[in-house]
């Protein structure tokens, strides 16, 4: 099965270099937009608005990109349903977001978001209870994907529900989500969830200060993604995740806890999913149940197919590359996106198994 | 002056005793309020249908006095209107009630029963029982019986009275209830009786209503079934995931759209186009799942996931085409006329034709699958590859053939699925996608590689989504379903019908 395309970390001579090298520079790149911004428009070096929120809009996807590839690339658990943690992230971010909004909305209510003065309620649900503190809010972008996980991946994993029934059920997990989201009962702002924000941490959103410094937060996360997950994936824990990978019951039979251990990243991949929607919510500006849609989990999973799943650059390289694709070709022709993005699928299965960065490997690819 | 010379003729016409009573009694109408309402009240006793307009028109104001003393229909604004006082109108009310029952027209019986039924009092008895002797529609009938009971129950003997509460507790509808509930607060001395009739009305309304959540529930549960046969054929023999599945449900409705069209203009053969779809749909969505087994599937056999992500994307490319080919709007699919109205049975239980012949059909697909499975060669091939590719194909059989029938046979019953989900859901290009995730489910949940399991599996998760959907909502009780699956399959990994056998996990 999977062990006929070991993703070994065996580079040719020099492509190690040469990865790191273009990751490095290409963050340099990134760190620069937001100053290239401050430039006079008439500056040949000068970067949009549109530019900046689109490229930091990337870098959230990029860390969901390096979440999915820690669960599937080294731990062989195909998540569909990583969008739903992104998204879980999103609106509890989203959540502090609207009661920072206080008396400046269309009804003007004190505490109640506009959707609920909408709706007849009388005062906040308790689901709302803490989040007009960041901190709480923060730590629930995180706790709450990760409790997520914790249960559905215990429940599946405990009674061995691995390969295509793992990623049916995540899949299940997330279109239930959309459905009870897309509910105004929920309390959590129906099928328009949330937008309008005014302000985070005192410091007015929708100014291109506020944009750059959402812009550096999320390049800084990214950083620490990419660090944490090498220095995870170097570690022991690492190749267990590996092994467990390539041959769960061999491990299993060494006496190792493969359902410990795959719970451990599965968790921590869903977090870091948590930490790009939390991200995502301020630099966007607005996020909906749409975010929970299958659909939009089996995209990310393909960024990271394309870019080399196995490979933590290959993640990155995926999520800035198709949605590069993405942005250029929604412009000028939205019907095709959707051809090119099922041809991505397709060309990627079946000629590159080992995405763009595996044509530095060594060996023929197959 | 038309409609005066016709009333006129009418009035001719009749047979010569009848007329002198039913004429002596239109004079009255002319004369004093007294006289007025005995006449109505004649009128009404006559049961002739010629007073009904007459009726009508002195209730709404538009009778005149004629010079000899009769009444006729006002024309514009000729003539002073006759003028009525409460007490006719009283009379009026009941008149037009029994001359409506034994009104010719049916709907009019019907509306007369329900208003009598309304009025409950004890005078209509008489009238109500004669007017049952006549009746011979039967939902007429079953109205009139309850504006019966009804009457009965307001009269002041208590022999009267039990009649009524025995009739209302047979017919045992909500209605009833509601009435029984009242006259029980009214007459604390057949408390009893009243208490007993009630109960069995809660009995009937149950029961009627467990019959209706188990004919929905088998309902929703044919249509997963029909959706999930082709997705056990290819998931549980071949192991391979095809996501882009519910794309094929789709383009077998579309095909049912477009062969309804080609034969629009062919008056013989019109009417036969939803069968001749369904041969139609089989053999274009079986073409395209051969195209996507020999050109695609074939080279990633052993690698499920790839094989998923894969039929993914080919999925949104067949979506994005029919989109781009016809248009992103629903498309409209008519139902031939003996698949359309209700089936009323005994108890009241209403049943839709096409949902019915949906739950039909969705059997006889399951037949013919298993027949197919169990009786013919290609059967036997794809059994015996199913158990062991190699030696399989060792004893000569060309496995790479029996997958790409296997994959066409799969396919051919999506696109036989998508003929039935053309008449009860709306023809669009992402019709699919609703019908991917339940249909994995109900697979998940039957066990993978068994046909029966997938039939239990659909009609189980159809009726308990039906079960909840009442006190939870469709939202939730979807969500319930979903939870309520990932604990099953902490029992039972491997589905209610896993295969026996000793393979360990690869």
């Amino acid at each position: 099965m999977s062990a006929t395309i070991s993703m070994g970390q065996r580079l040719r001579p020099g492509s190690a270099t040469i990865l790191r090298g273009i990751l490095l520079a290409g963050l340099a790149i990134l760190a620069m937009l937001p100053v290239l911004n401050r430039l006079p428009p008439e500056s040949a070096l000068y970067v949009s608005d549109f530019v900046v929120s689109v490229s930091g809009k990337w870098i959230c996807y990029a860390i969901l990109a390096l979440a999915i590839d820690l669960a599937w690339g080294y731990a062989g658990i195909l998540s569909l349903g990583h969008g739903a943690f992104f998204a879980l992230g999103g609106y509890a971010i989203g959540m502090h977001l609207m009661r920072m909004i206080g008396p400046r909305g269309v009804y003007g209510h004190p505490v109640l978001p506009d959707f609920m003065v909408f709706l007849g309620y009388t005062e906040l649900p308790w689901t709302w209870w803490g989040f007009s503190s960041f901190p709480f809010a923060f730590a629930m972008a995180l706790v709450v994907p990760g409790l997520l996980a914790g249960v559905v991946g215990y429940l599946a994993f405990r009674s061995r529900i691995t390969g295509v029934y793992l990623s049916i059920i995540t899949q299940a997990m997330t279109y239930a989500l959309m459905l009870a989201f897309f509910r105004n009962d929920m309390g959590f702002g129906g099928n328009n969830g949330f937008t309008d924000f005014k302000e985070l941490l005192g410091m007015p959103l929708n100014t291109s200060g506020a944009r750059a410094l959402l812009f550096y937060a999320a390049l800084i996360a990214l950083g620490g993604a990419l660090l944490l997950c090498a220095h995870l994936t170097r570690s022991k824990l690492g190749r267990v995740l590996v092994a467990v990978r390539d041959a769960e019951s061999r491990v299993r039979f060494l006496g190792y806890d493969t359902v410990r251990v795959k719970l451990t990243v599965f968790v921590l991949s869903a977090m870091l999913a948590g930490l790009a929607g939390a991200l995502y919510t301020p630099l966007v500006g607005i996020i909906n149940p749409g975010e929970f849609s299958p659909g939009n989990s089996i995209e990310a999973v393909v960024w990271v197919a394309v870019g080399g799943r196995g490979t933590l650059v290959g993640a990155l390289v995926g999520a800035f590359s198709v949605n590069a694709i993405k942005t250029w070709l929604t412009s000028f022709a939205p019907d095709l996106w959707l051809f090119v993005l099922g041809g991505l699928f397709v060309a990627v299965t079946l000629f590159l198994p080992r995405g763009i960065v595996g044509l530095l490997h060594k060996g023929d690819g197959k | 002056m038309l409609r005066s010379l016709l009333v006129l003729l009418l009035l001719l016409a009749a047979p010569a005793r009848a007329q002198d009573a039913f004429t002596d009694a239109l004079r009255g109408l002319g004369g004093n309020f007294q006289s007025q309402a005995e006449a109505v009240e004649k009128l009404g006793a006559l049961g002739d249908p010629r007073a009904l307009p007459l009726l009508q028109a002195l209730a709404e104001g538009r009778l005149v006095k004629t010079a000899d003393g009769t009444v006729q229909l006002r024309e514009g604004d000729a003539g002073e209107p006759v003028r009525i006082n409460n007490r006719v109108r009283v009379a009026l009310r009941g008149a037009l009630g029994r001359l409506q029952l034994l009104s010719p027209v049916e709907a009019e019986r019907a509306a007369a029963a329900d208003g009598l039924f309304r009025s409950r009092s004890p005078e209509n008895i008489p009238l109500l029982e004669d007017a049952l002797g006549r009746e011979s529609s039967p939902a007429v009938r079953e109205r009139m019986a309850l504006a019966l009971a009804a009457s009965r129950l307001a009269a002041p003997q208590e022999g009267v009275k039990r009649q009524g509460i025995l009739v209302l507790a047979e017919g045992g509808s909500a209605v009833a209830r509601g009435l029984l509930l009242e006259a029980r607060a009214a007459h604390p001395a057949l408390a009893p009786e009243i208490d007993a009739a009630i109960a069995a009305i809660d009995r009937r309304l149950m029961l009627k209503t467990a019959a209706e959540t188990a004919f929905q529930g088998l309902s929703l549960g044919s249509v997963l079934l029909l959706a999930a046969l082709g997705l056990a054929v290819t998931f549980g023999v071949m192991g391979v995931i095809n996501m882009a599945h519910g794309e094929m449900v789709m383009l077998g409705a579309y095909t049912t759209v477009m062969v309804q069209e080609a034969l629009r203009g062919i008056p013989a053969l019109a009417p036969l186009s939803l069968p001749l779809s369904v041969p139609a749909a089989f053999l274009v969505t079986a073409a395209v799942g051969v195209a996507l087994e020999r050109g695609l599937i074939r080279h990633l056999y052993g690698r499920p996931l790839e094989t998923l992500l894969m039929t993914f994307g080919v999925g949104m490319i067949i979506q994005q085409a029919v989109r781009l080919i016809f248009g992103a709007q629903n498309r409209e699919v008519l139902s031939p006329a003996w698949m359309q109205g209700t089936l009323s049975l005994p108890g009241g239980i209403e049943i839709t034709q096409n949902r019915l012949w949906i739950i039909l059909f969705a059997l006889a697909v399951l037949g013919i699958t298993i027949a197919a499975i169990r009786f013919t060669r290609f059967g036997l091939e794809m059994r015996a590859v199913v158990q062991n590719r190699r030696i399989a194909a060792t004893m000569g059989i060309r496995t790479g053939r029996v997958d790409a029938m296997t994959f066409a046979f799969g396919s051919g019953i999506a696109g036989m699925a998508g003929v039935a989900v053309s008449q009860i859901d709306n023809v669009s290009p992402n019709l699919g996608t609703g019908y991917i995730i339940d249909s994995f489910m109900v697979v998940v949940f039957g066990g993978v590689g068994s046909l029966a399991g997938t039939m239990i599996g659909a009609f189980t998760l159809g009726i308990v989504n039906k079960m909840l959907e009442p006190w939870a909502g469709a939202v939730l009780a979807k969500i319930a379903v979903l939870v309520g699956i990932m604990l099953f399959i902490q029992r039972r990994p491997k589905g209610l019908f896993a295969l026996k056998g000793r393979a360990a996990e690869p």
